[in-house]
Order: structure tokens, then sequence, then C-alpha cells
């Protein structure tokens, strides 16, 4: 349901969930849920790389779906739950899908990092046990120039182990 | 003992190597000079009193950030050639 | 499985307690969170944004640009052209500490004054109070072209009669001008011996001529710069740079305003790969916000960082070798034709020194050419220069390989180079590691192991890349818990910040976690050049390893303080002082840092450091398997080994990281990577969609050997290992097809419509035709 706040430029108000907390905000038809988290909420751990859907550094899961927040028009998520990776780290530490990133210093320059961690969460929430070539399918929307993929696609296999025992 | 570049070597009567004696890069220039007339102008910069920034000198196998202070040894080598920029 | 160590061959003694560890690096937590704060990532008060009008054309003379339109549009703060920038005499040059740089060129890549020299060359910039404005102002600037004719490759810039980019630009050789204008912006020469003779007294030869296309860095994060040109004058910059001091003196050239008024801000770096050296945003955003007195940021386009940002040159290559019956090598000669783009400049001075780097030959002839085309203002990419030429003279070592009846492999360990010997550009090595990494191998179970099925081959290659040097500056400040924090000047693109802390804290004898390191800006820490030519973890990690000497050194006096003794007691091994001769007297470097406040106040150390280029070198191998679907054309990597020279290695889990990062970069240029160029000069392909970097799916695990031969010119015997390991993959994977299915490739990328098409020439030698 949108709503038109009269007064307001003709911006849309849009009520939503992003890691666990409401939040509201007054965006423009033509702006992207990647625009707003970016710019509007200080979500800046969500990066672009493309803003046309083929990097995946901006990877948000929308109701528990991996997408691609630069194709999502911010208006669309009306009343849905989104987590960015500011939401991936539980109170008491990291993720395990983090913490071994670290281990495996699946990192480099960084940028593609919280788009692989939010990719990789996707993938294990439905797939405690994947096989490198599962992974390696999964990930293949999310591009990284920097490490050749191998110490990343590791992690995730050793997170899984970890998320399973 | 100074490595003549190829595209030089039209000055020196077509010698690749040339014996010559100074403590620095600079003297050796000059010696170049008087031996060679037209060399010093291919290398040197004079209104700034260094190396054309396209053109580095290395002495023993190591490239030179000191230009033409750079100290040269008794049987050092010097080689002149184009200069490079990092990646 | 599970684990990412790779194997070290190590032929160095030293023993180390924390260098050759792996731990956490200091910036990890925040990289992992989300809360580390990119380039485009700042935010900041009153900030409007900008976007830049590029041109439509790859040649044009600009008759006129009229912006009223655009400024009348609501929200629309201010438009900025090329005449906003000081006026420049066409002969004016700069030297930024890495070569020289006319003015006027490096102004016109800004923003463009007569011609615009590529699609994309920038023309205007808008700054507004949304990116959305800022974008419906540009449709709105009306800029009247007269439109020319382009010139898209080096063989036809270079053709007499071809259309000249620059009216003005006559060819160089060596400090000499020979008054002839042209595209071909420098020809230069490398000679060794007498070619000529030994060529024609050689047992055997063979030739090869490579085309090879523009390829992009493609680091995944775009262009970026936030400016504020504050009322008193001070010029402020965030941007994502490998050089915050090399964006500075750039800024300070192009905008003609002094150093001492400009600081700039190095945020986290998304990848550059050499392509964020050159400044292409900070100087319009800068512009924009002196007019509009708010902080402007700019962030490019996808399409934008492909048609506008430093591709490395497509090229044009010949080389030719010769043996004796022995299998020697005798001569090797070479031509090499870069396109340096719009503007002169191209690694093609770099590709020249490393094309024979590998093989000890006595004699040499490089022929090579710095040429003009109409596509973007080439800039380095990893080991720029290297990938191309290893890519032909690999392909060579094979073919002499192959008329000798020799192991491809053998053949390379015979002629590899080693300490002591001349290199066509007259440079002499020092101890350098290239027989090792070859012997390596031959020796792993990768090449020991046989391969076999249909379709499948094997190729091994070897490529090079120097030690670039250059300036460092390290900052190291004691804390009384005897924690340090370290400043340093590299931009940290890849986990230097803790490769460089780990040298401080080993020579103080301390633990990695007791170093806090951070990049300092330009008004917080000493010059500092570019992360790049492999230099950061060798020369800046130097720097902490003399800043850690110069805190020993004050430490020494407070431990003589504290005891009351002569500081020439005082000895200090492995991390703890001691009295030389009464053994009750011992301080740890913890207790002692407790001390400071009474014995003199704070203690802080300097480092800084300028080694010369050409020390050390690193050497990159590979062995590859693939297969070659012979109905489609399509190559599978079936498995790769990378073998890479990294002195020592430092932390090896980065170093890996570096060899792995480089070999799939290697094999996305080798493979799919390339600039498609319409017969107008546009580029067909910009997106990540069409321009097709390697994802998880074309790869298999990236096998690596860290192989340790000392550097004898580091405190450490560190090398830089940033860049090698590019170089060889092409190579390697074109050995490794002709050995699957008899087809000689001789242009990147290898397309599968390439490979059908040589297949169906497999058994002639003739080379694919480009295009
Ligand atoms: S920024 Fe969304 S896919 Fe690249
Ligand atoms: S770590 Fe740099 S793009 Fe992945």
């Amino acid at each position: 349901m949108i709503e038109r706040t009269l007064g307001d430029m003709g911006k849309i108000h849009v009520q939503c969930v992003i890691n666990g907390d409401e939040k509201e905000f007054l965006c423009e038809a033509r702006e992207s849920l990647l625009e707003v988290l970016r710019e509007g909420l200080g979500f800046t751990g969500t990066k672009e790389g493309c803003n046309d859907g083929n990097c995946g550094a901006c990877s948000v899961t929308l109701d528990g779906v991996l997408v691609d927040s630069c194709l999502v028009l911010a208006v669309e998520v009306q009343g849905r739950e989104i987590t960015t990776v500011e939401g991936l780290a539980i109170a008491d530490g990291l993720h395990p899908l983090q913490q071994k990133f670290l281990e495996h210093a699946s990192l480099q320059c960084g940028i593609c990092t919280p788009g692989f961690l939010v990719a990789s969460k996707a993938l294990l929430d439905q797939n405690p046990d994947p096989t490198e070539h599962q992974v390696r399918h999964w990930l293949a929307g999310n591009l990284c120039r920097c490490t050749g993929y191998d110490k990343i696609v590791r992690a995730v296999l050793d997170a899984a182990e970890t998320v399973r025992s | 003992m100074v490595w003549i570049p190829s595209l030089m070597q039209k000055l020196t009567g077509g010698a690749e190597q040339v014996a010559v004696t100074g403590a620095t890069v600079r003297q050796i220039i000059n010696e170049l000079e008087a031996a060679y007339p037209g060399f010093r102008a291919r290398l040197v910069n004079e209104e700034e009193d260094r190396l054309r920034p396209d053109v580095a000198v290395a002495v023993d196998g190591e490239i030179s950030n000191e230009g033409m202070r750079r100290k040269v040894g008794e049987s050092s080598e010097v080689n002149f050639l184009p200069a490079m920029s990092g990646g | 499985m599970l684990s990412s160590h790779g194997e070290i061959r190590s032929f160095g003694d030293e023993k180390y307690k924390v260098v050759g560890t792996r731990p956490i690096r200091h910036d990890g937590t925040d990289k992992v969170t989300g809360r580390a704060v990119y380039g485009g990532d700042t935010r900041l008060p009153g900030m409007l944004y900008g976007q830049v009008l590029r041109s439509p054309h790859a040649h044009a003379r600009i008759r006129s640009i009229d912006s009223s339109k655009a400024e009348a549009l609501d929200g629309v703060k201010s438009v900025v052209t090329a005449a906003d920038l000081p006026p420049t005499a066409s002969d004016e040059m700069v030297d930024l500490g890495e070569g020289p740089a006319r003015v006027k060129f490096m102004r016109d890549n800004i923003l463009a004054t007569d011609k615009v020299l590529y699609r994309g060359h920038a023309v205007a910039g808008v700054a507004a109070t949304s990116p959305h404005i800022a974008d419906e102002a540009l449709s709105l600037i009306e800029v009247d072209y007269e439109v020319l004719p382009p010139v898209v490759t080096v063989l036809e810039a270079m053709k007499e009669g071809a259309p000249l980019i620059h009216e003005d630009l006559t060819t160089m050789e060596l400090g000499e001008d020979t008054d002839k204008n042209s595209n071909i912006a420098s020809h230069m020469q490398h000679t060794l011996g007498d070619v000529e003779q030994a060529m024609a007294g050689a047992h055997l030869t063979a030739e090869f001529e490579v085309h090879t296309s523009s390829v992009h860095q493609g680091y995944i994060e775009p262009q970026n710069a936030t400016a504020f040109w504050n009322q008193d004058g001070m010029l402020t910059i965030w941007t994502s740079t490998q050089g915050a001091f090399t964006a500075q003196r750039q800024l300070g050239a192009i905008l003609g305003v002094p150093v001492a008024r400009i600081k700039v801000v190095p945020q986290e770096i998304g990848g550059g790969f050499g392509g964020k050296i050159p400044v292409y945003l900070e100087p319009v955003a800068s512009l924009l916000s002196r007019q509009t007195g708010h902080p402007v940021k700019l962030i490019m386009s996808r399409a934008d960082v492909f048609e506008a940002t430093g591709p490395t040159p497509g090229s044009y290559i010949r080389v030719t070798m010769g043996v004796d019956s022995s299998g020697k090598l005798v001569a090797a000669e070479a031509y090499i034709a870069f396109e340096a783009g719009g503007y002169p400049g191209s690694p093609v001075f770099a590709a020249a020194m490393c094309v024979f780097a590998c093989y000890d030959i006595p004699n040499c002839l490089v022929d090579f050419y710095d040429v003009v085309v109409n596509k973007p203002r080439s800039f380095a990419y990893r080991a720029p220069g290297s990938t191309h030429v290893a890519f032909a003279v690999e392909k060579v070592m094979d073919e002499l390989a192959a008329k000798l009846g020799v192991d491809a492999l053998e053949l390379r360990i015979q002629n590899a180079a080693t300490e002591g010997m001349r290199r066509s550009d007259g440079i002499v090595y020092p101890r350098i590691g290239c027989k090792e990494c070859l012997e390596v191998a031959r020796d792993h179970d990768h090449f020991k192991t046989p391969l076999e099925g249909p379709n499948r081959g094997r190729g091994v290659a070897v490529g090079y890349w120097f030690n670039i040097g250059f300036k460092s500056s390290v900052t190291a400040s004691v804390n009384n818990d005897g924690s340090v924090n370290l400043v340093e000047g590299s931009t940290d693109i890849g986990g230097t910040r803790t490769s460089i802390a780990m040298q401080f804290a080993e020579t103080l004898g301390l633990a990695a976690e007791d170093i806090n390191p951070s990049v300092g800006d330009t008004s917080a820490i000493g010059y500092t050049d570019v992360t790049g030519g492999s230099r950061v973890t060798y020369a800046t990690g130097w720097a902490a390893y003399e800043a850690a000497q110069d805190v020993k050194a004050q430490m020494l006096k407070r431990v003589a303080m504290v005891w009351e003794v002569e500081d020439d007691e005082v000895e200090f091994d492995d991390g703890v002082f001691r009295h030389k001769t009464d053994a009750s007297k011992s301080l740890n470097f913890k207790e002692l840092a407790a001390k400071l406040d009474d014995t003199g106040g704070p203690v802080v150390g300097n480092g800084s450091v300028d080694p010369a280029a050409g020390v050390g070198g690193s050497f990159c191998v590979n062995i590859v398997d693939l297969e070659v679907d012979p109905e489609t054309g399509k190559v599978d990597i079936l498995r790769f080994t990378a073998i890479q020279d990294a002195g020592k290695a430092i932390h090896p889990s980065y170093v890996e990281g570096q060899m792995q990062g480089g070999s799939v970069q290697g094999i996305g240029w080798g493979l799919n990577e390339e600039y498609f160029f319409t017969d107008e000069g546009r580029m067909a392909n910009s997106s990540f969609l069409d321009y097709r970097i390697p994802t998880t799916l074309d790869l298999p695990m990236i096998d690596t050997v860290i192989v340790e031969v000392p550097n004898p010119g580091h405190p450490f015997g560190v090398r830089g290992v940033g860049e090698a390991s590019i170089a060889p993959p092409p190579a390697a994977i074109a050995c490794a097809i002709k050995n699957a299915v008899g087809a000689q490739l001789c242009v990147l990328p290898m397309r599968p419509d390439r490979i059908l098409a040589a297949l169906d020439e497999a058994g002639d030698r003739v080379s694919v035709a480009a295009g």
C-alpha cells in the first residue's frame, strides 16, 4: 500500500523493518532501495558496484529472499523486512561467516565483502551443507576482483560447518 | 663504464660502451658532453638543473633517486634508460 | 580442504616470531560488519551531488557549450566546464614524482577544452541537490560537436596519413624531437650485444605476432570524490585513491593551487590495480564546491568507469627468438606498440623492460612505441605491460621447445634469468628467484601428475615484475600500556596495514595485536608514494622497520635512565632490555612503556625511506590444466597453480591472496575480457554483464606456492608480490590450448569464436585475425 503524503513534494512515505528495527522514510518513486539505504538512512555497509544488477555488492535480503537492492525500488519495501550486512553480527559477536571471512583472509579491499556475506548467509539459511559447486553456483552473482574467490569459497564452506555444529 | 642507449649511439659514433671517469652522475654527463657534444642536452633539463623527466639513470643496477647527484664508484657501471612509472 | 593455507618453499634461513604468521587484519572487523567508510560512503552536512557530462563521440571538436537551460533547472546549483580551470600554456610540464606530465594533457583529461578524444571524455560537471536532478541537468546542456574520424587501433594510428589526434604531437626519441607529426608520441629502443649476427647464427628461431585488447582494472568500487573548498581557501578531498599525496600533487597542478592548501583524506578503497592513481572526479568536485560553497560528492556510474577511466592498453607485439643447438637462447628481438589512449603515456616502457626479463639472452633488440588512439587515456594495470609481452614471449618459448623436441619447462629452466645476468635494458640482476620458481614448478605435484582425457592440455608460463621502490613514511607513538599507534602513508587495498604493523612488531619483539595501524591523510603523515608497483609491504614495511629502530634507540636511553646507568650498558634482545653485565636488571617493552611518563615523556619514532627501484623483483610461474570444448570453443580451467617468489612472506595469507587475485585477473584477460569497439569508436560492452570478469563459477581453487628467495635489499628479505601473478596466465592458457587441441591463439582474449576459428586452421601456423 503506497500512501502519498501531502505537502512533501510528491515524496512517498514508506514503513519497513530493517535489521529488526522499524524504520520509516520518504522517498521519490524513482529512488532505488540501495540509494535510500545508503544516502537516506546511512546504511552505507551495503555497497554500490554497478547500479545495474551485475555485481552483487548491494545484496540484501527482502523477507528472507536475496536481492540486489539497486534493482529494487524503495517504494516496493513498504511493510517488508530487510536485512543488510549491518544486521548479521549478533549481540555477543560476529556471525560465523564474518568470523571465517576474517580467519581465511577472504577479503582484500573489502568492497565486495558485505554482498558476499549477505548472499552466503542466504545460502546457508536454506542449505546448511552446500558442496563447493553449490557455493560457487550460488555466489556467481557476486563479483570480487581482488581475491580470485578461493578464500571466499573456503570461508563459506568452513562457516557452514560451524553453523551446523 | 657507461652504457650508451642505442638511440644515442649516433652521438658516440656507434660506441655502445664508453669509459669515462667522474665521481657523480653529473660529472659523468659533463665528461660525455666534452667528448660527444650534444649529449648533455639529450639527458638534462638545464632550466631545472636535473635529469629530464623521461630519463632515468641506473648506477650498478640501481635506478638512482638522487638524479645527477648520485655518487659513482671507480668501477661503477652507469646506464641511461627511459624513465618508467609504477602500477 | 578447508584450510586456506598454501605451500611455502623457503630458500632463506632467518627465523622470525611475527613475520610469517597469519594474524587477523586490524581493519577486518569494520570491513565484515559494514562499518568501514569507503570513499562513496562519505556524507557531509549540506552535501550536494554532482554528475559529469561525457562525450558521445570518440573524436570531435567542441564548437560550443551552452549550459543555460541546465542552470535554470530547479535544484541545480552550479555547472562547470574546462573554462573554469586555469588556462594552460601548451608546453607546461609538471613532475609528479613518477615521471613527466604535460599539464595541458592532464587538465584536458579532466574536462575537455578544444577537442574530445574518446567517448566518455568529460565535458562538463553539474552540482544539484540530488543525483537525479544533476542527471536531468546533464541532458539540458547543449554541446555543439564537429565529429571527426576516430582511430581506435594502434596499427591504424601508426599508419602514414592516419587522422592526427593531436595536430601538434611529434615523435620523441629519448630526448630528441624528430619533428615528425604523428600519433606516435615516442619511440624507444633497448639493445644488447649484436642481435643481427646472433640471430643469423641461431640453430632455430621462432616468431609470433600477437594482438591484445584494451582491458579494464575492473575494481568493484567506482571512482568517487567528495570535495569541500572552504571559504578560507582550504580544499579538502575525501576519496578512494591509491595515493593521497599523489592525488594532492595532481590536484595542485590541475587546479593551480599550492599543495599547502589541499588536504586529501584517503577513505577506504575498493580496489585500484593501478586505475586509482590518476584523479578524475576530484578536480570537478573541487570546482563545483568552490562555486557553491557546499561539499559536493561525485560517483561514477559503472559505464563511466569503463568509458572514461584508465583501461590498460591494447597492443601489437612481435617477438622473434633464436637458440643454439643445445637449446641456449642466443638472440631475441621484440617490436612493441601500445595504445596510450587519448594522451601519451602508456606503460610500454615497463613492457620493454619486462619483455625478456625472465631469460638470460646475450643479444637483444627491443623497439617500442607509445601511440595515441581515440580511447580513454590508458593507465597502469597490475604489472603494467608485462602481461602483454609475456603472452608473446612464452608462446615463442613453447614453439622453440617443440622445434627442439624438449620439454617446454626444462627449456625455461635452462635459460632462466639468474643473479649477475644483464637484462636487455642494461640492468644487471641482483639475487632473484626466477630459476627457483621454475624448479619448484617442475617438482610440484601438479606438474608431476599426468593429465588425461581428450581435448585437455597443460601449459606453463613465467612472468616478471619489479619492486618499484619509491618513498614511504611511518610514525609510531608508544602508549603507556606498551601498545603502539602506527600511522602510515600507504592506502591499504589488501591488508597492508597489517603487513606493515607486523614488520614493526617483529623489530621490537611485540605482537601484531599490540600495534594499532592506521592510514594518515596528507596532513597527518610524511610524504608517501602510491600504493602500487608492488611497493607497500616492501617500502612502507621498511619505513616501519626504521620507525621501530628509532623507537628502540629512544627506549634504550629511557632504560638507562630508569636504572641510572650509561646508555651503552643496555642492550635489547628478543623483546627485552637487559643490562649487559648485571643479569638482575631487565625490562620488557611493556614494563618500560609504563615508565615513560616520568622518564622524559612520550616516545615517538619516525621512519622514512626511498629505496632504489630495481632492487628485488618477483617472478611468477603458472601451471594450468584446461579442457577445450571443440563444439563451442569454451575453455574450462581444471587446475591452476601459481608459484611466486615473495622474498619473505610477511603475512602468507595475503601473499596468497595477491597471487590468487592476480592469477584470476590474468585468466579473465586471457579468456573473456576486452573492450569491444564499434567502428565509430564506441565501447559496446560497458557493463559487468557484457564486460565479463571471472565469477566463482568460472574457476577452480587457485593453488599457490610461495617461494622465498630473500631479497638482499630489504631488512626482512621482502619482495613486493602484488603484481607478477597477472603476467603469466594468458600465456599459460594459450600454451595449454595449443597442447590440448593444436589451436594456435595469437589474439587476446581467446574467445570461443577465435578458438573455433583457430581449430579450423590448426596445423598451419597462422594467427587468427583480430576483431
Ligand atoms: S550495485 Fe547492485 S548489483 Fe551491482
Ligand atoms: S575484496 Fe576487493 S572486490 Fe572483493
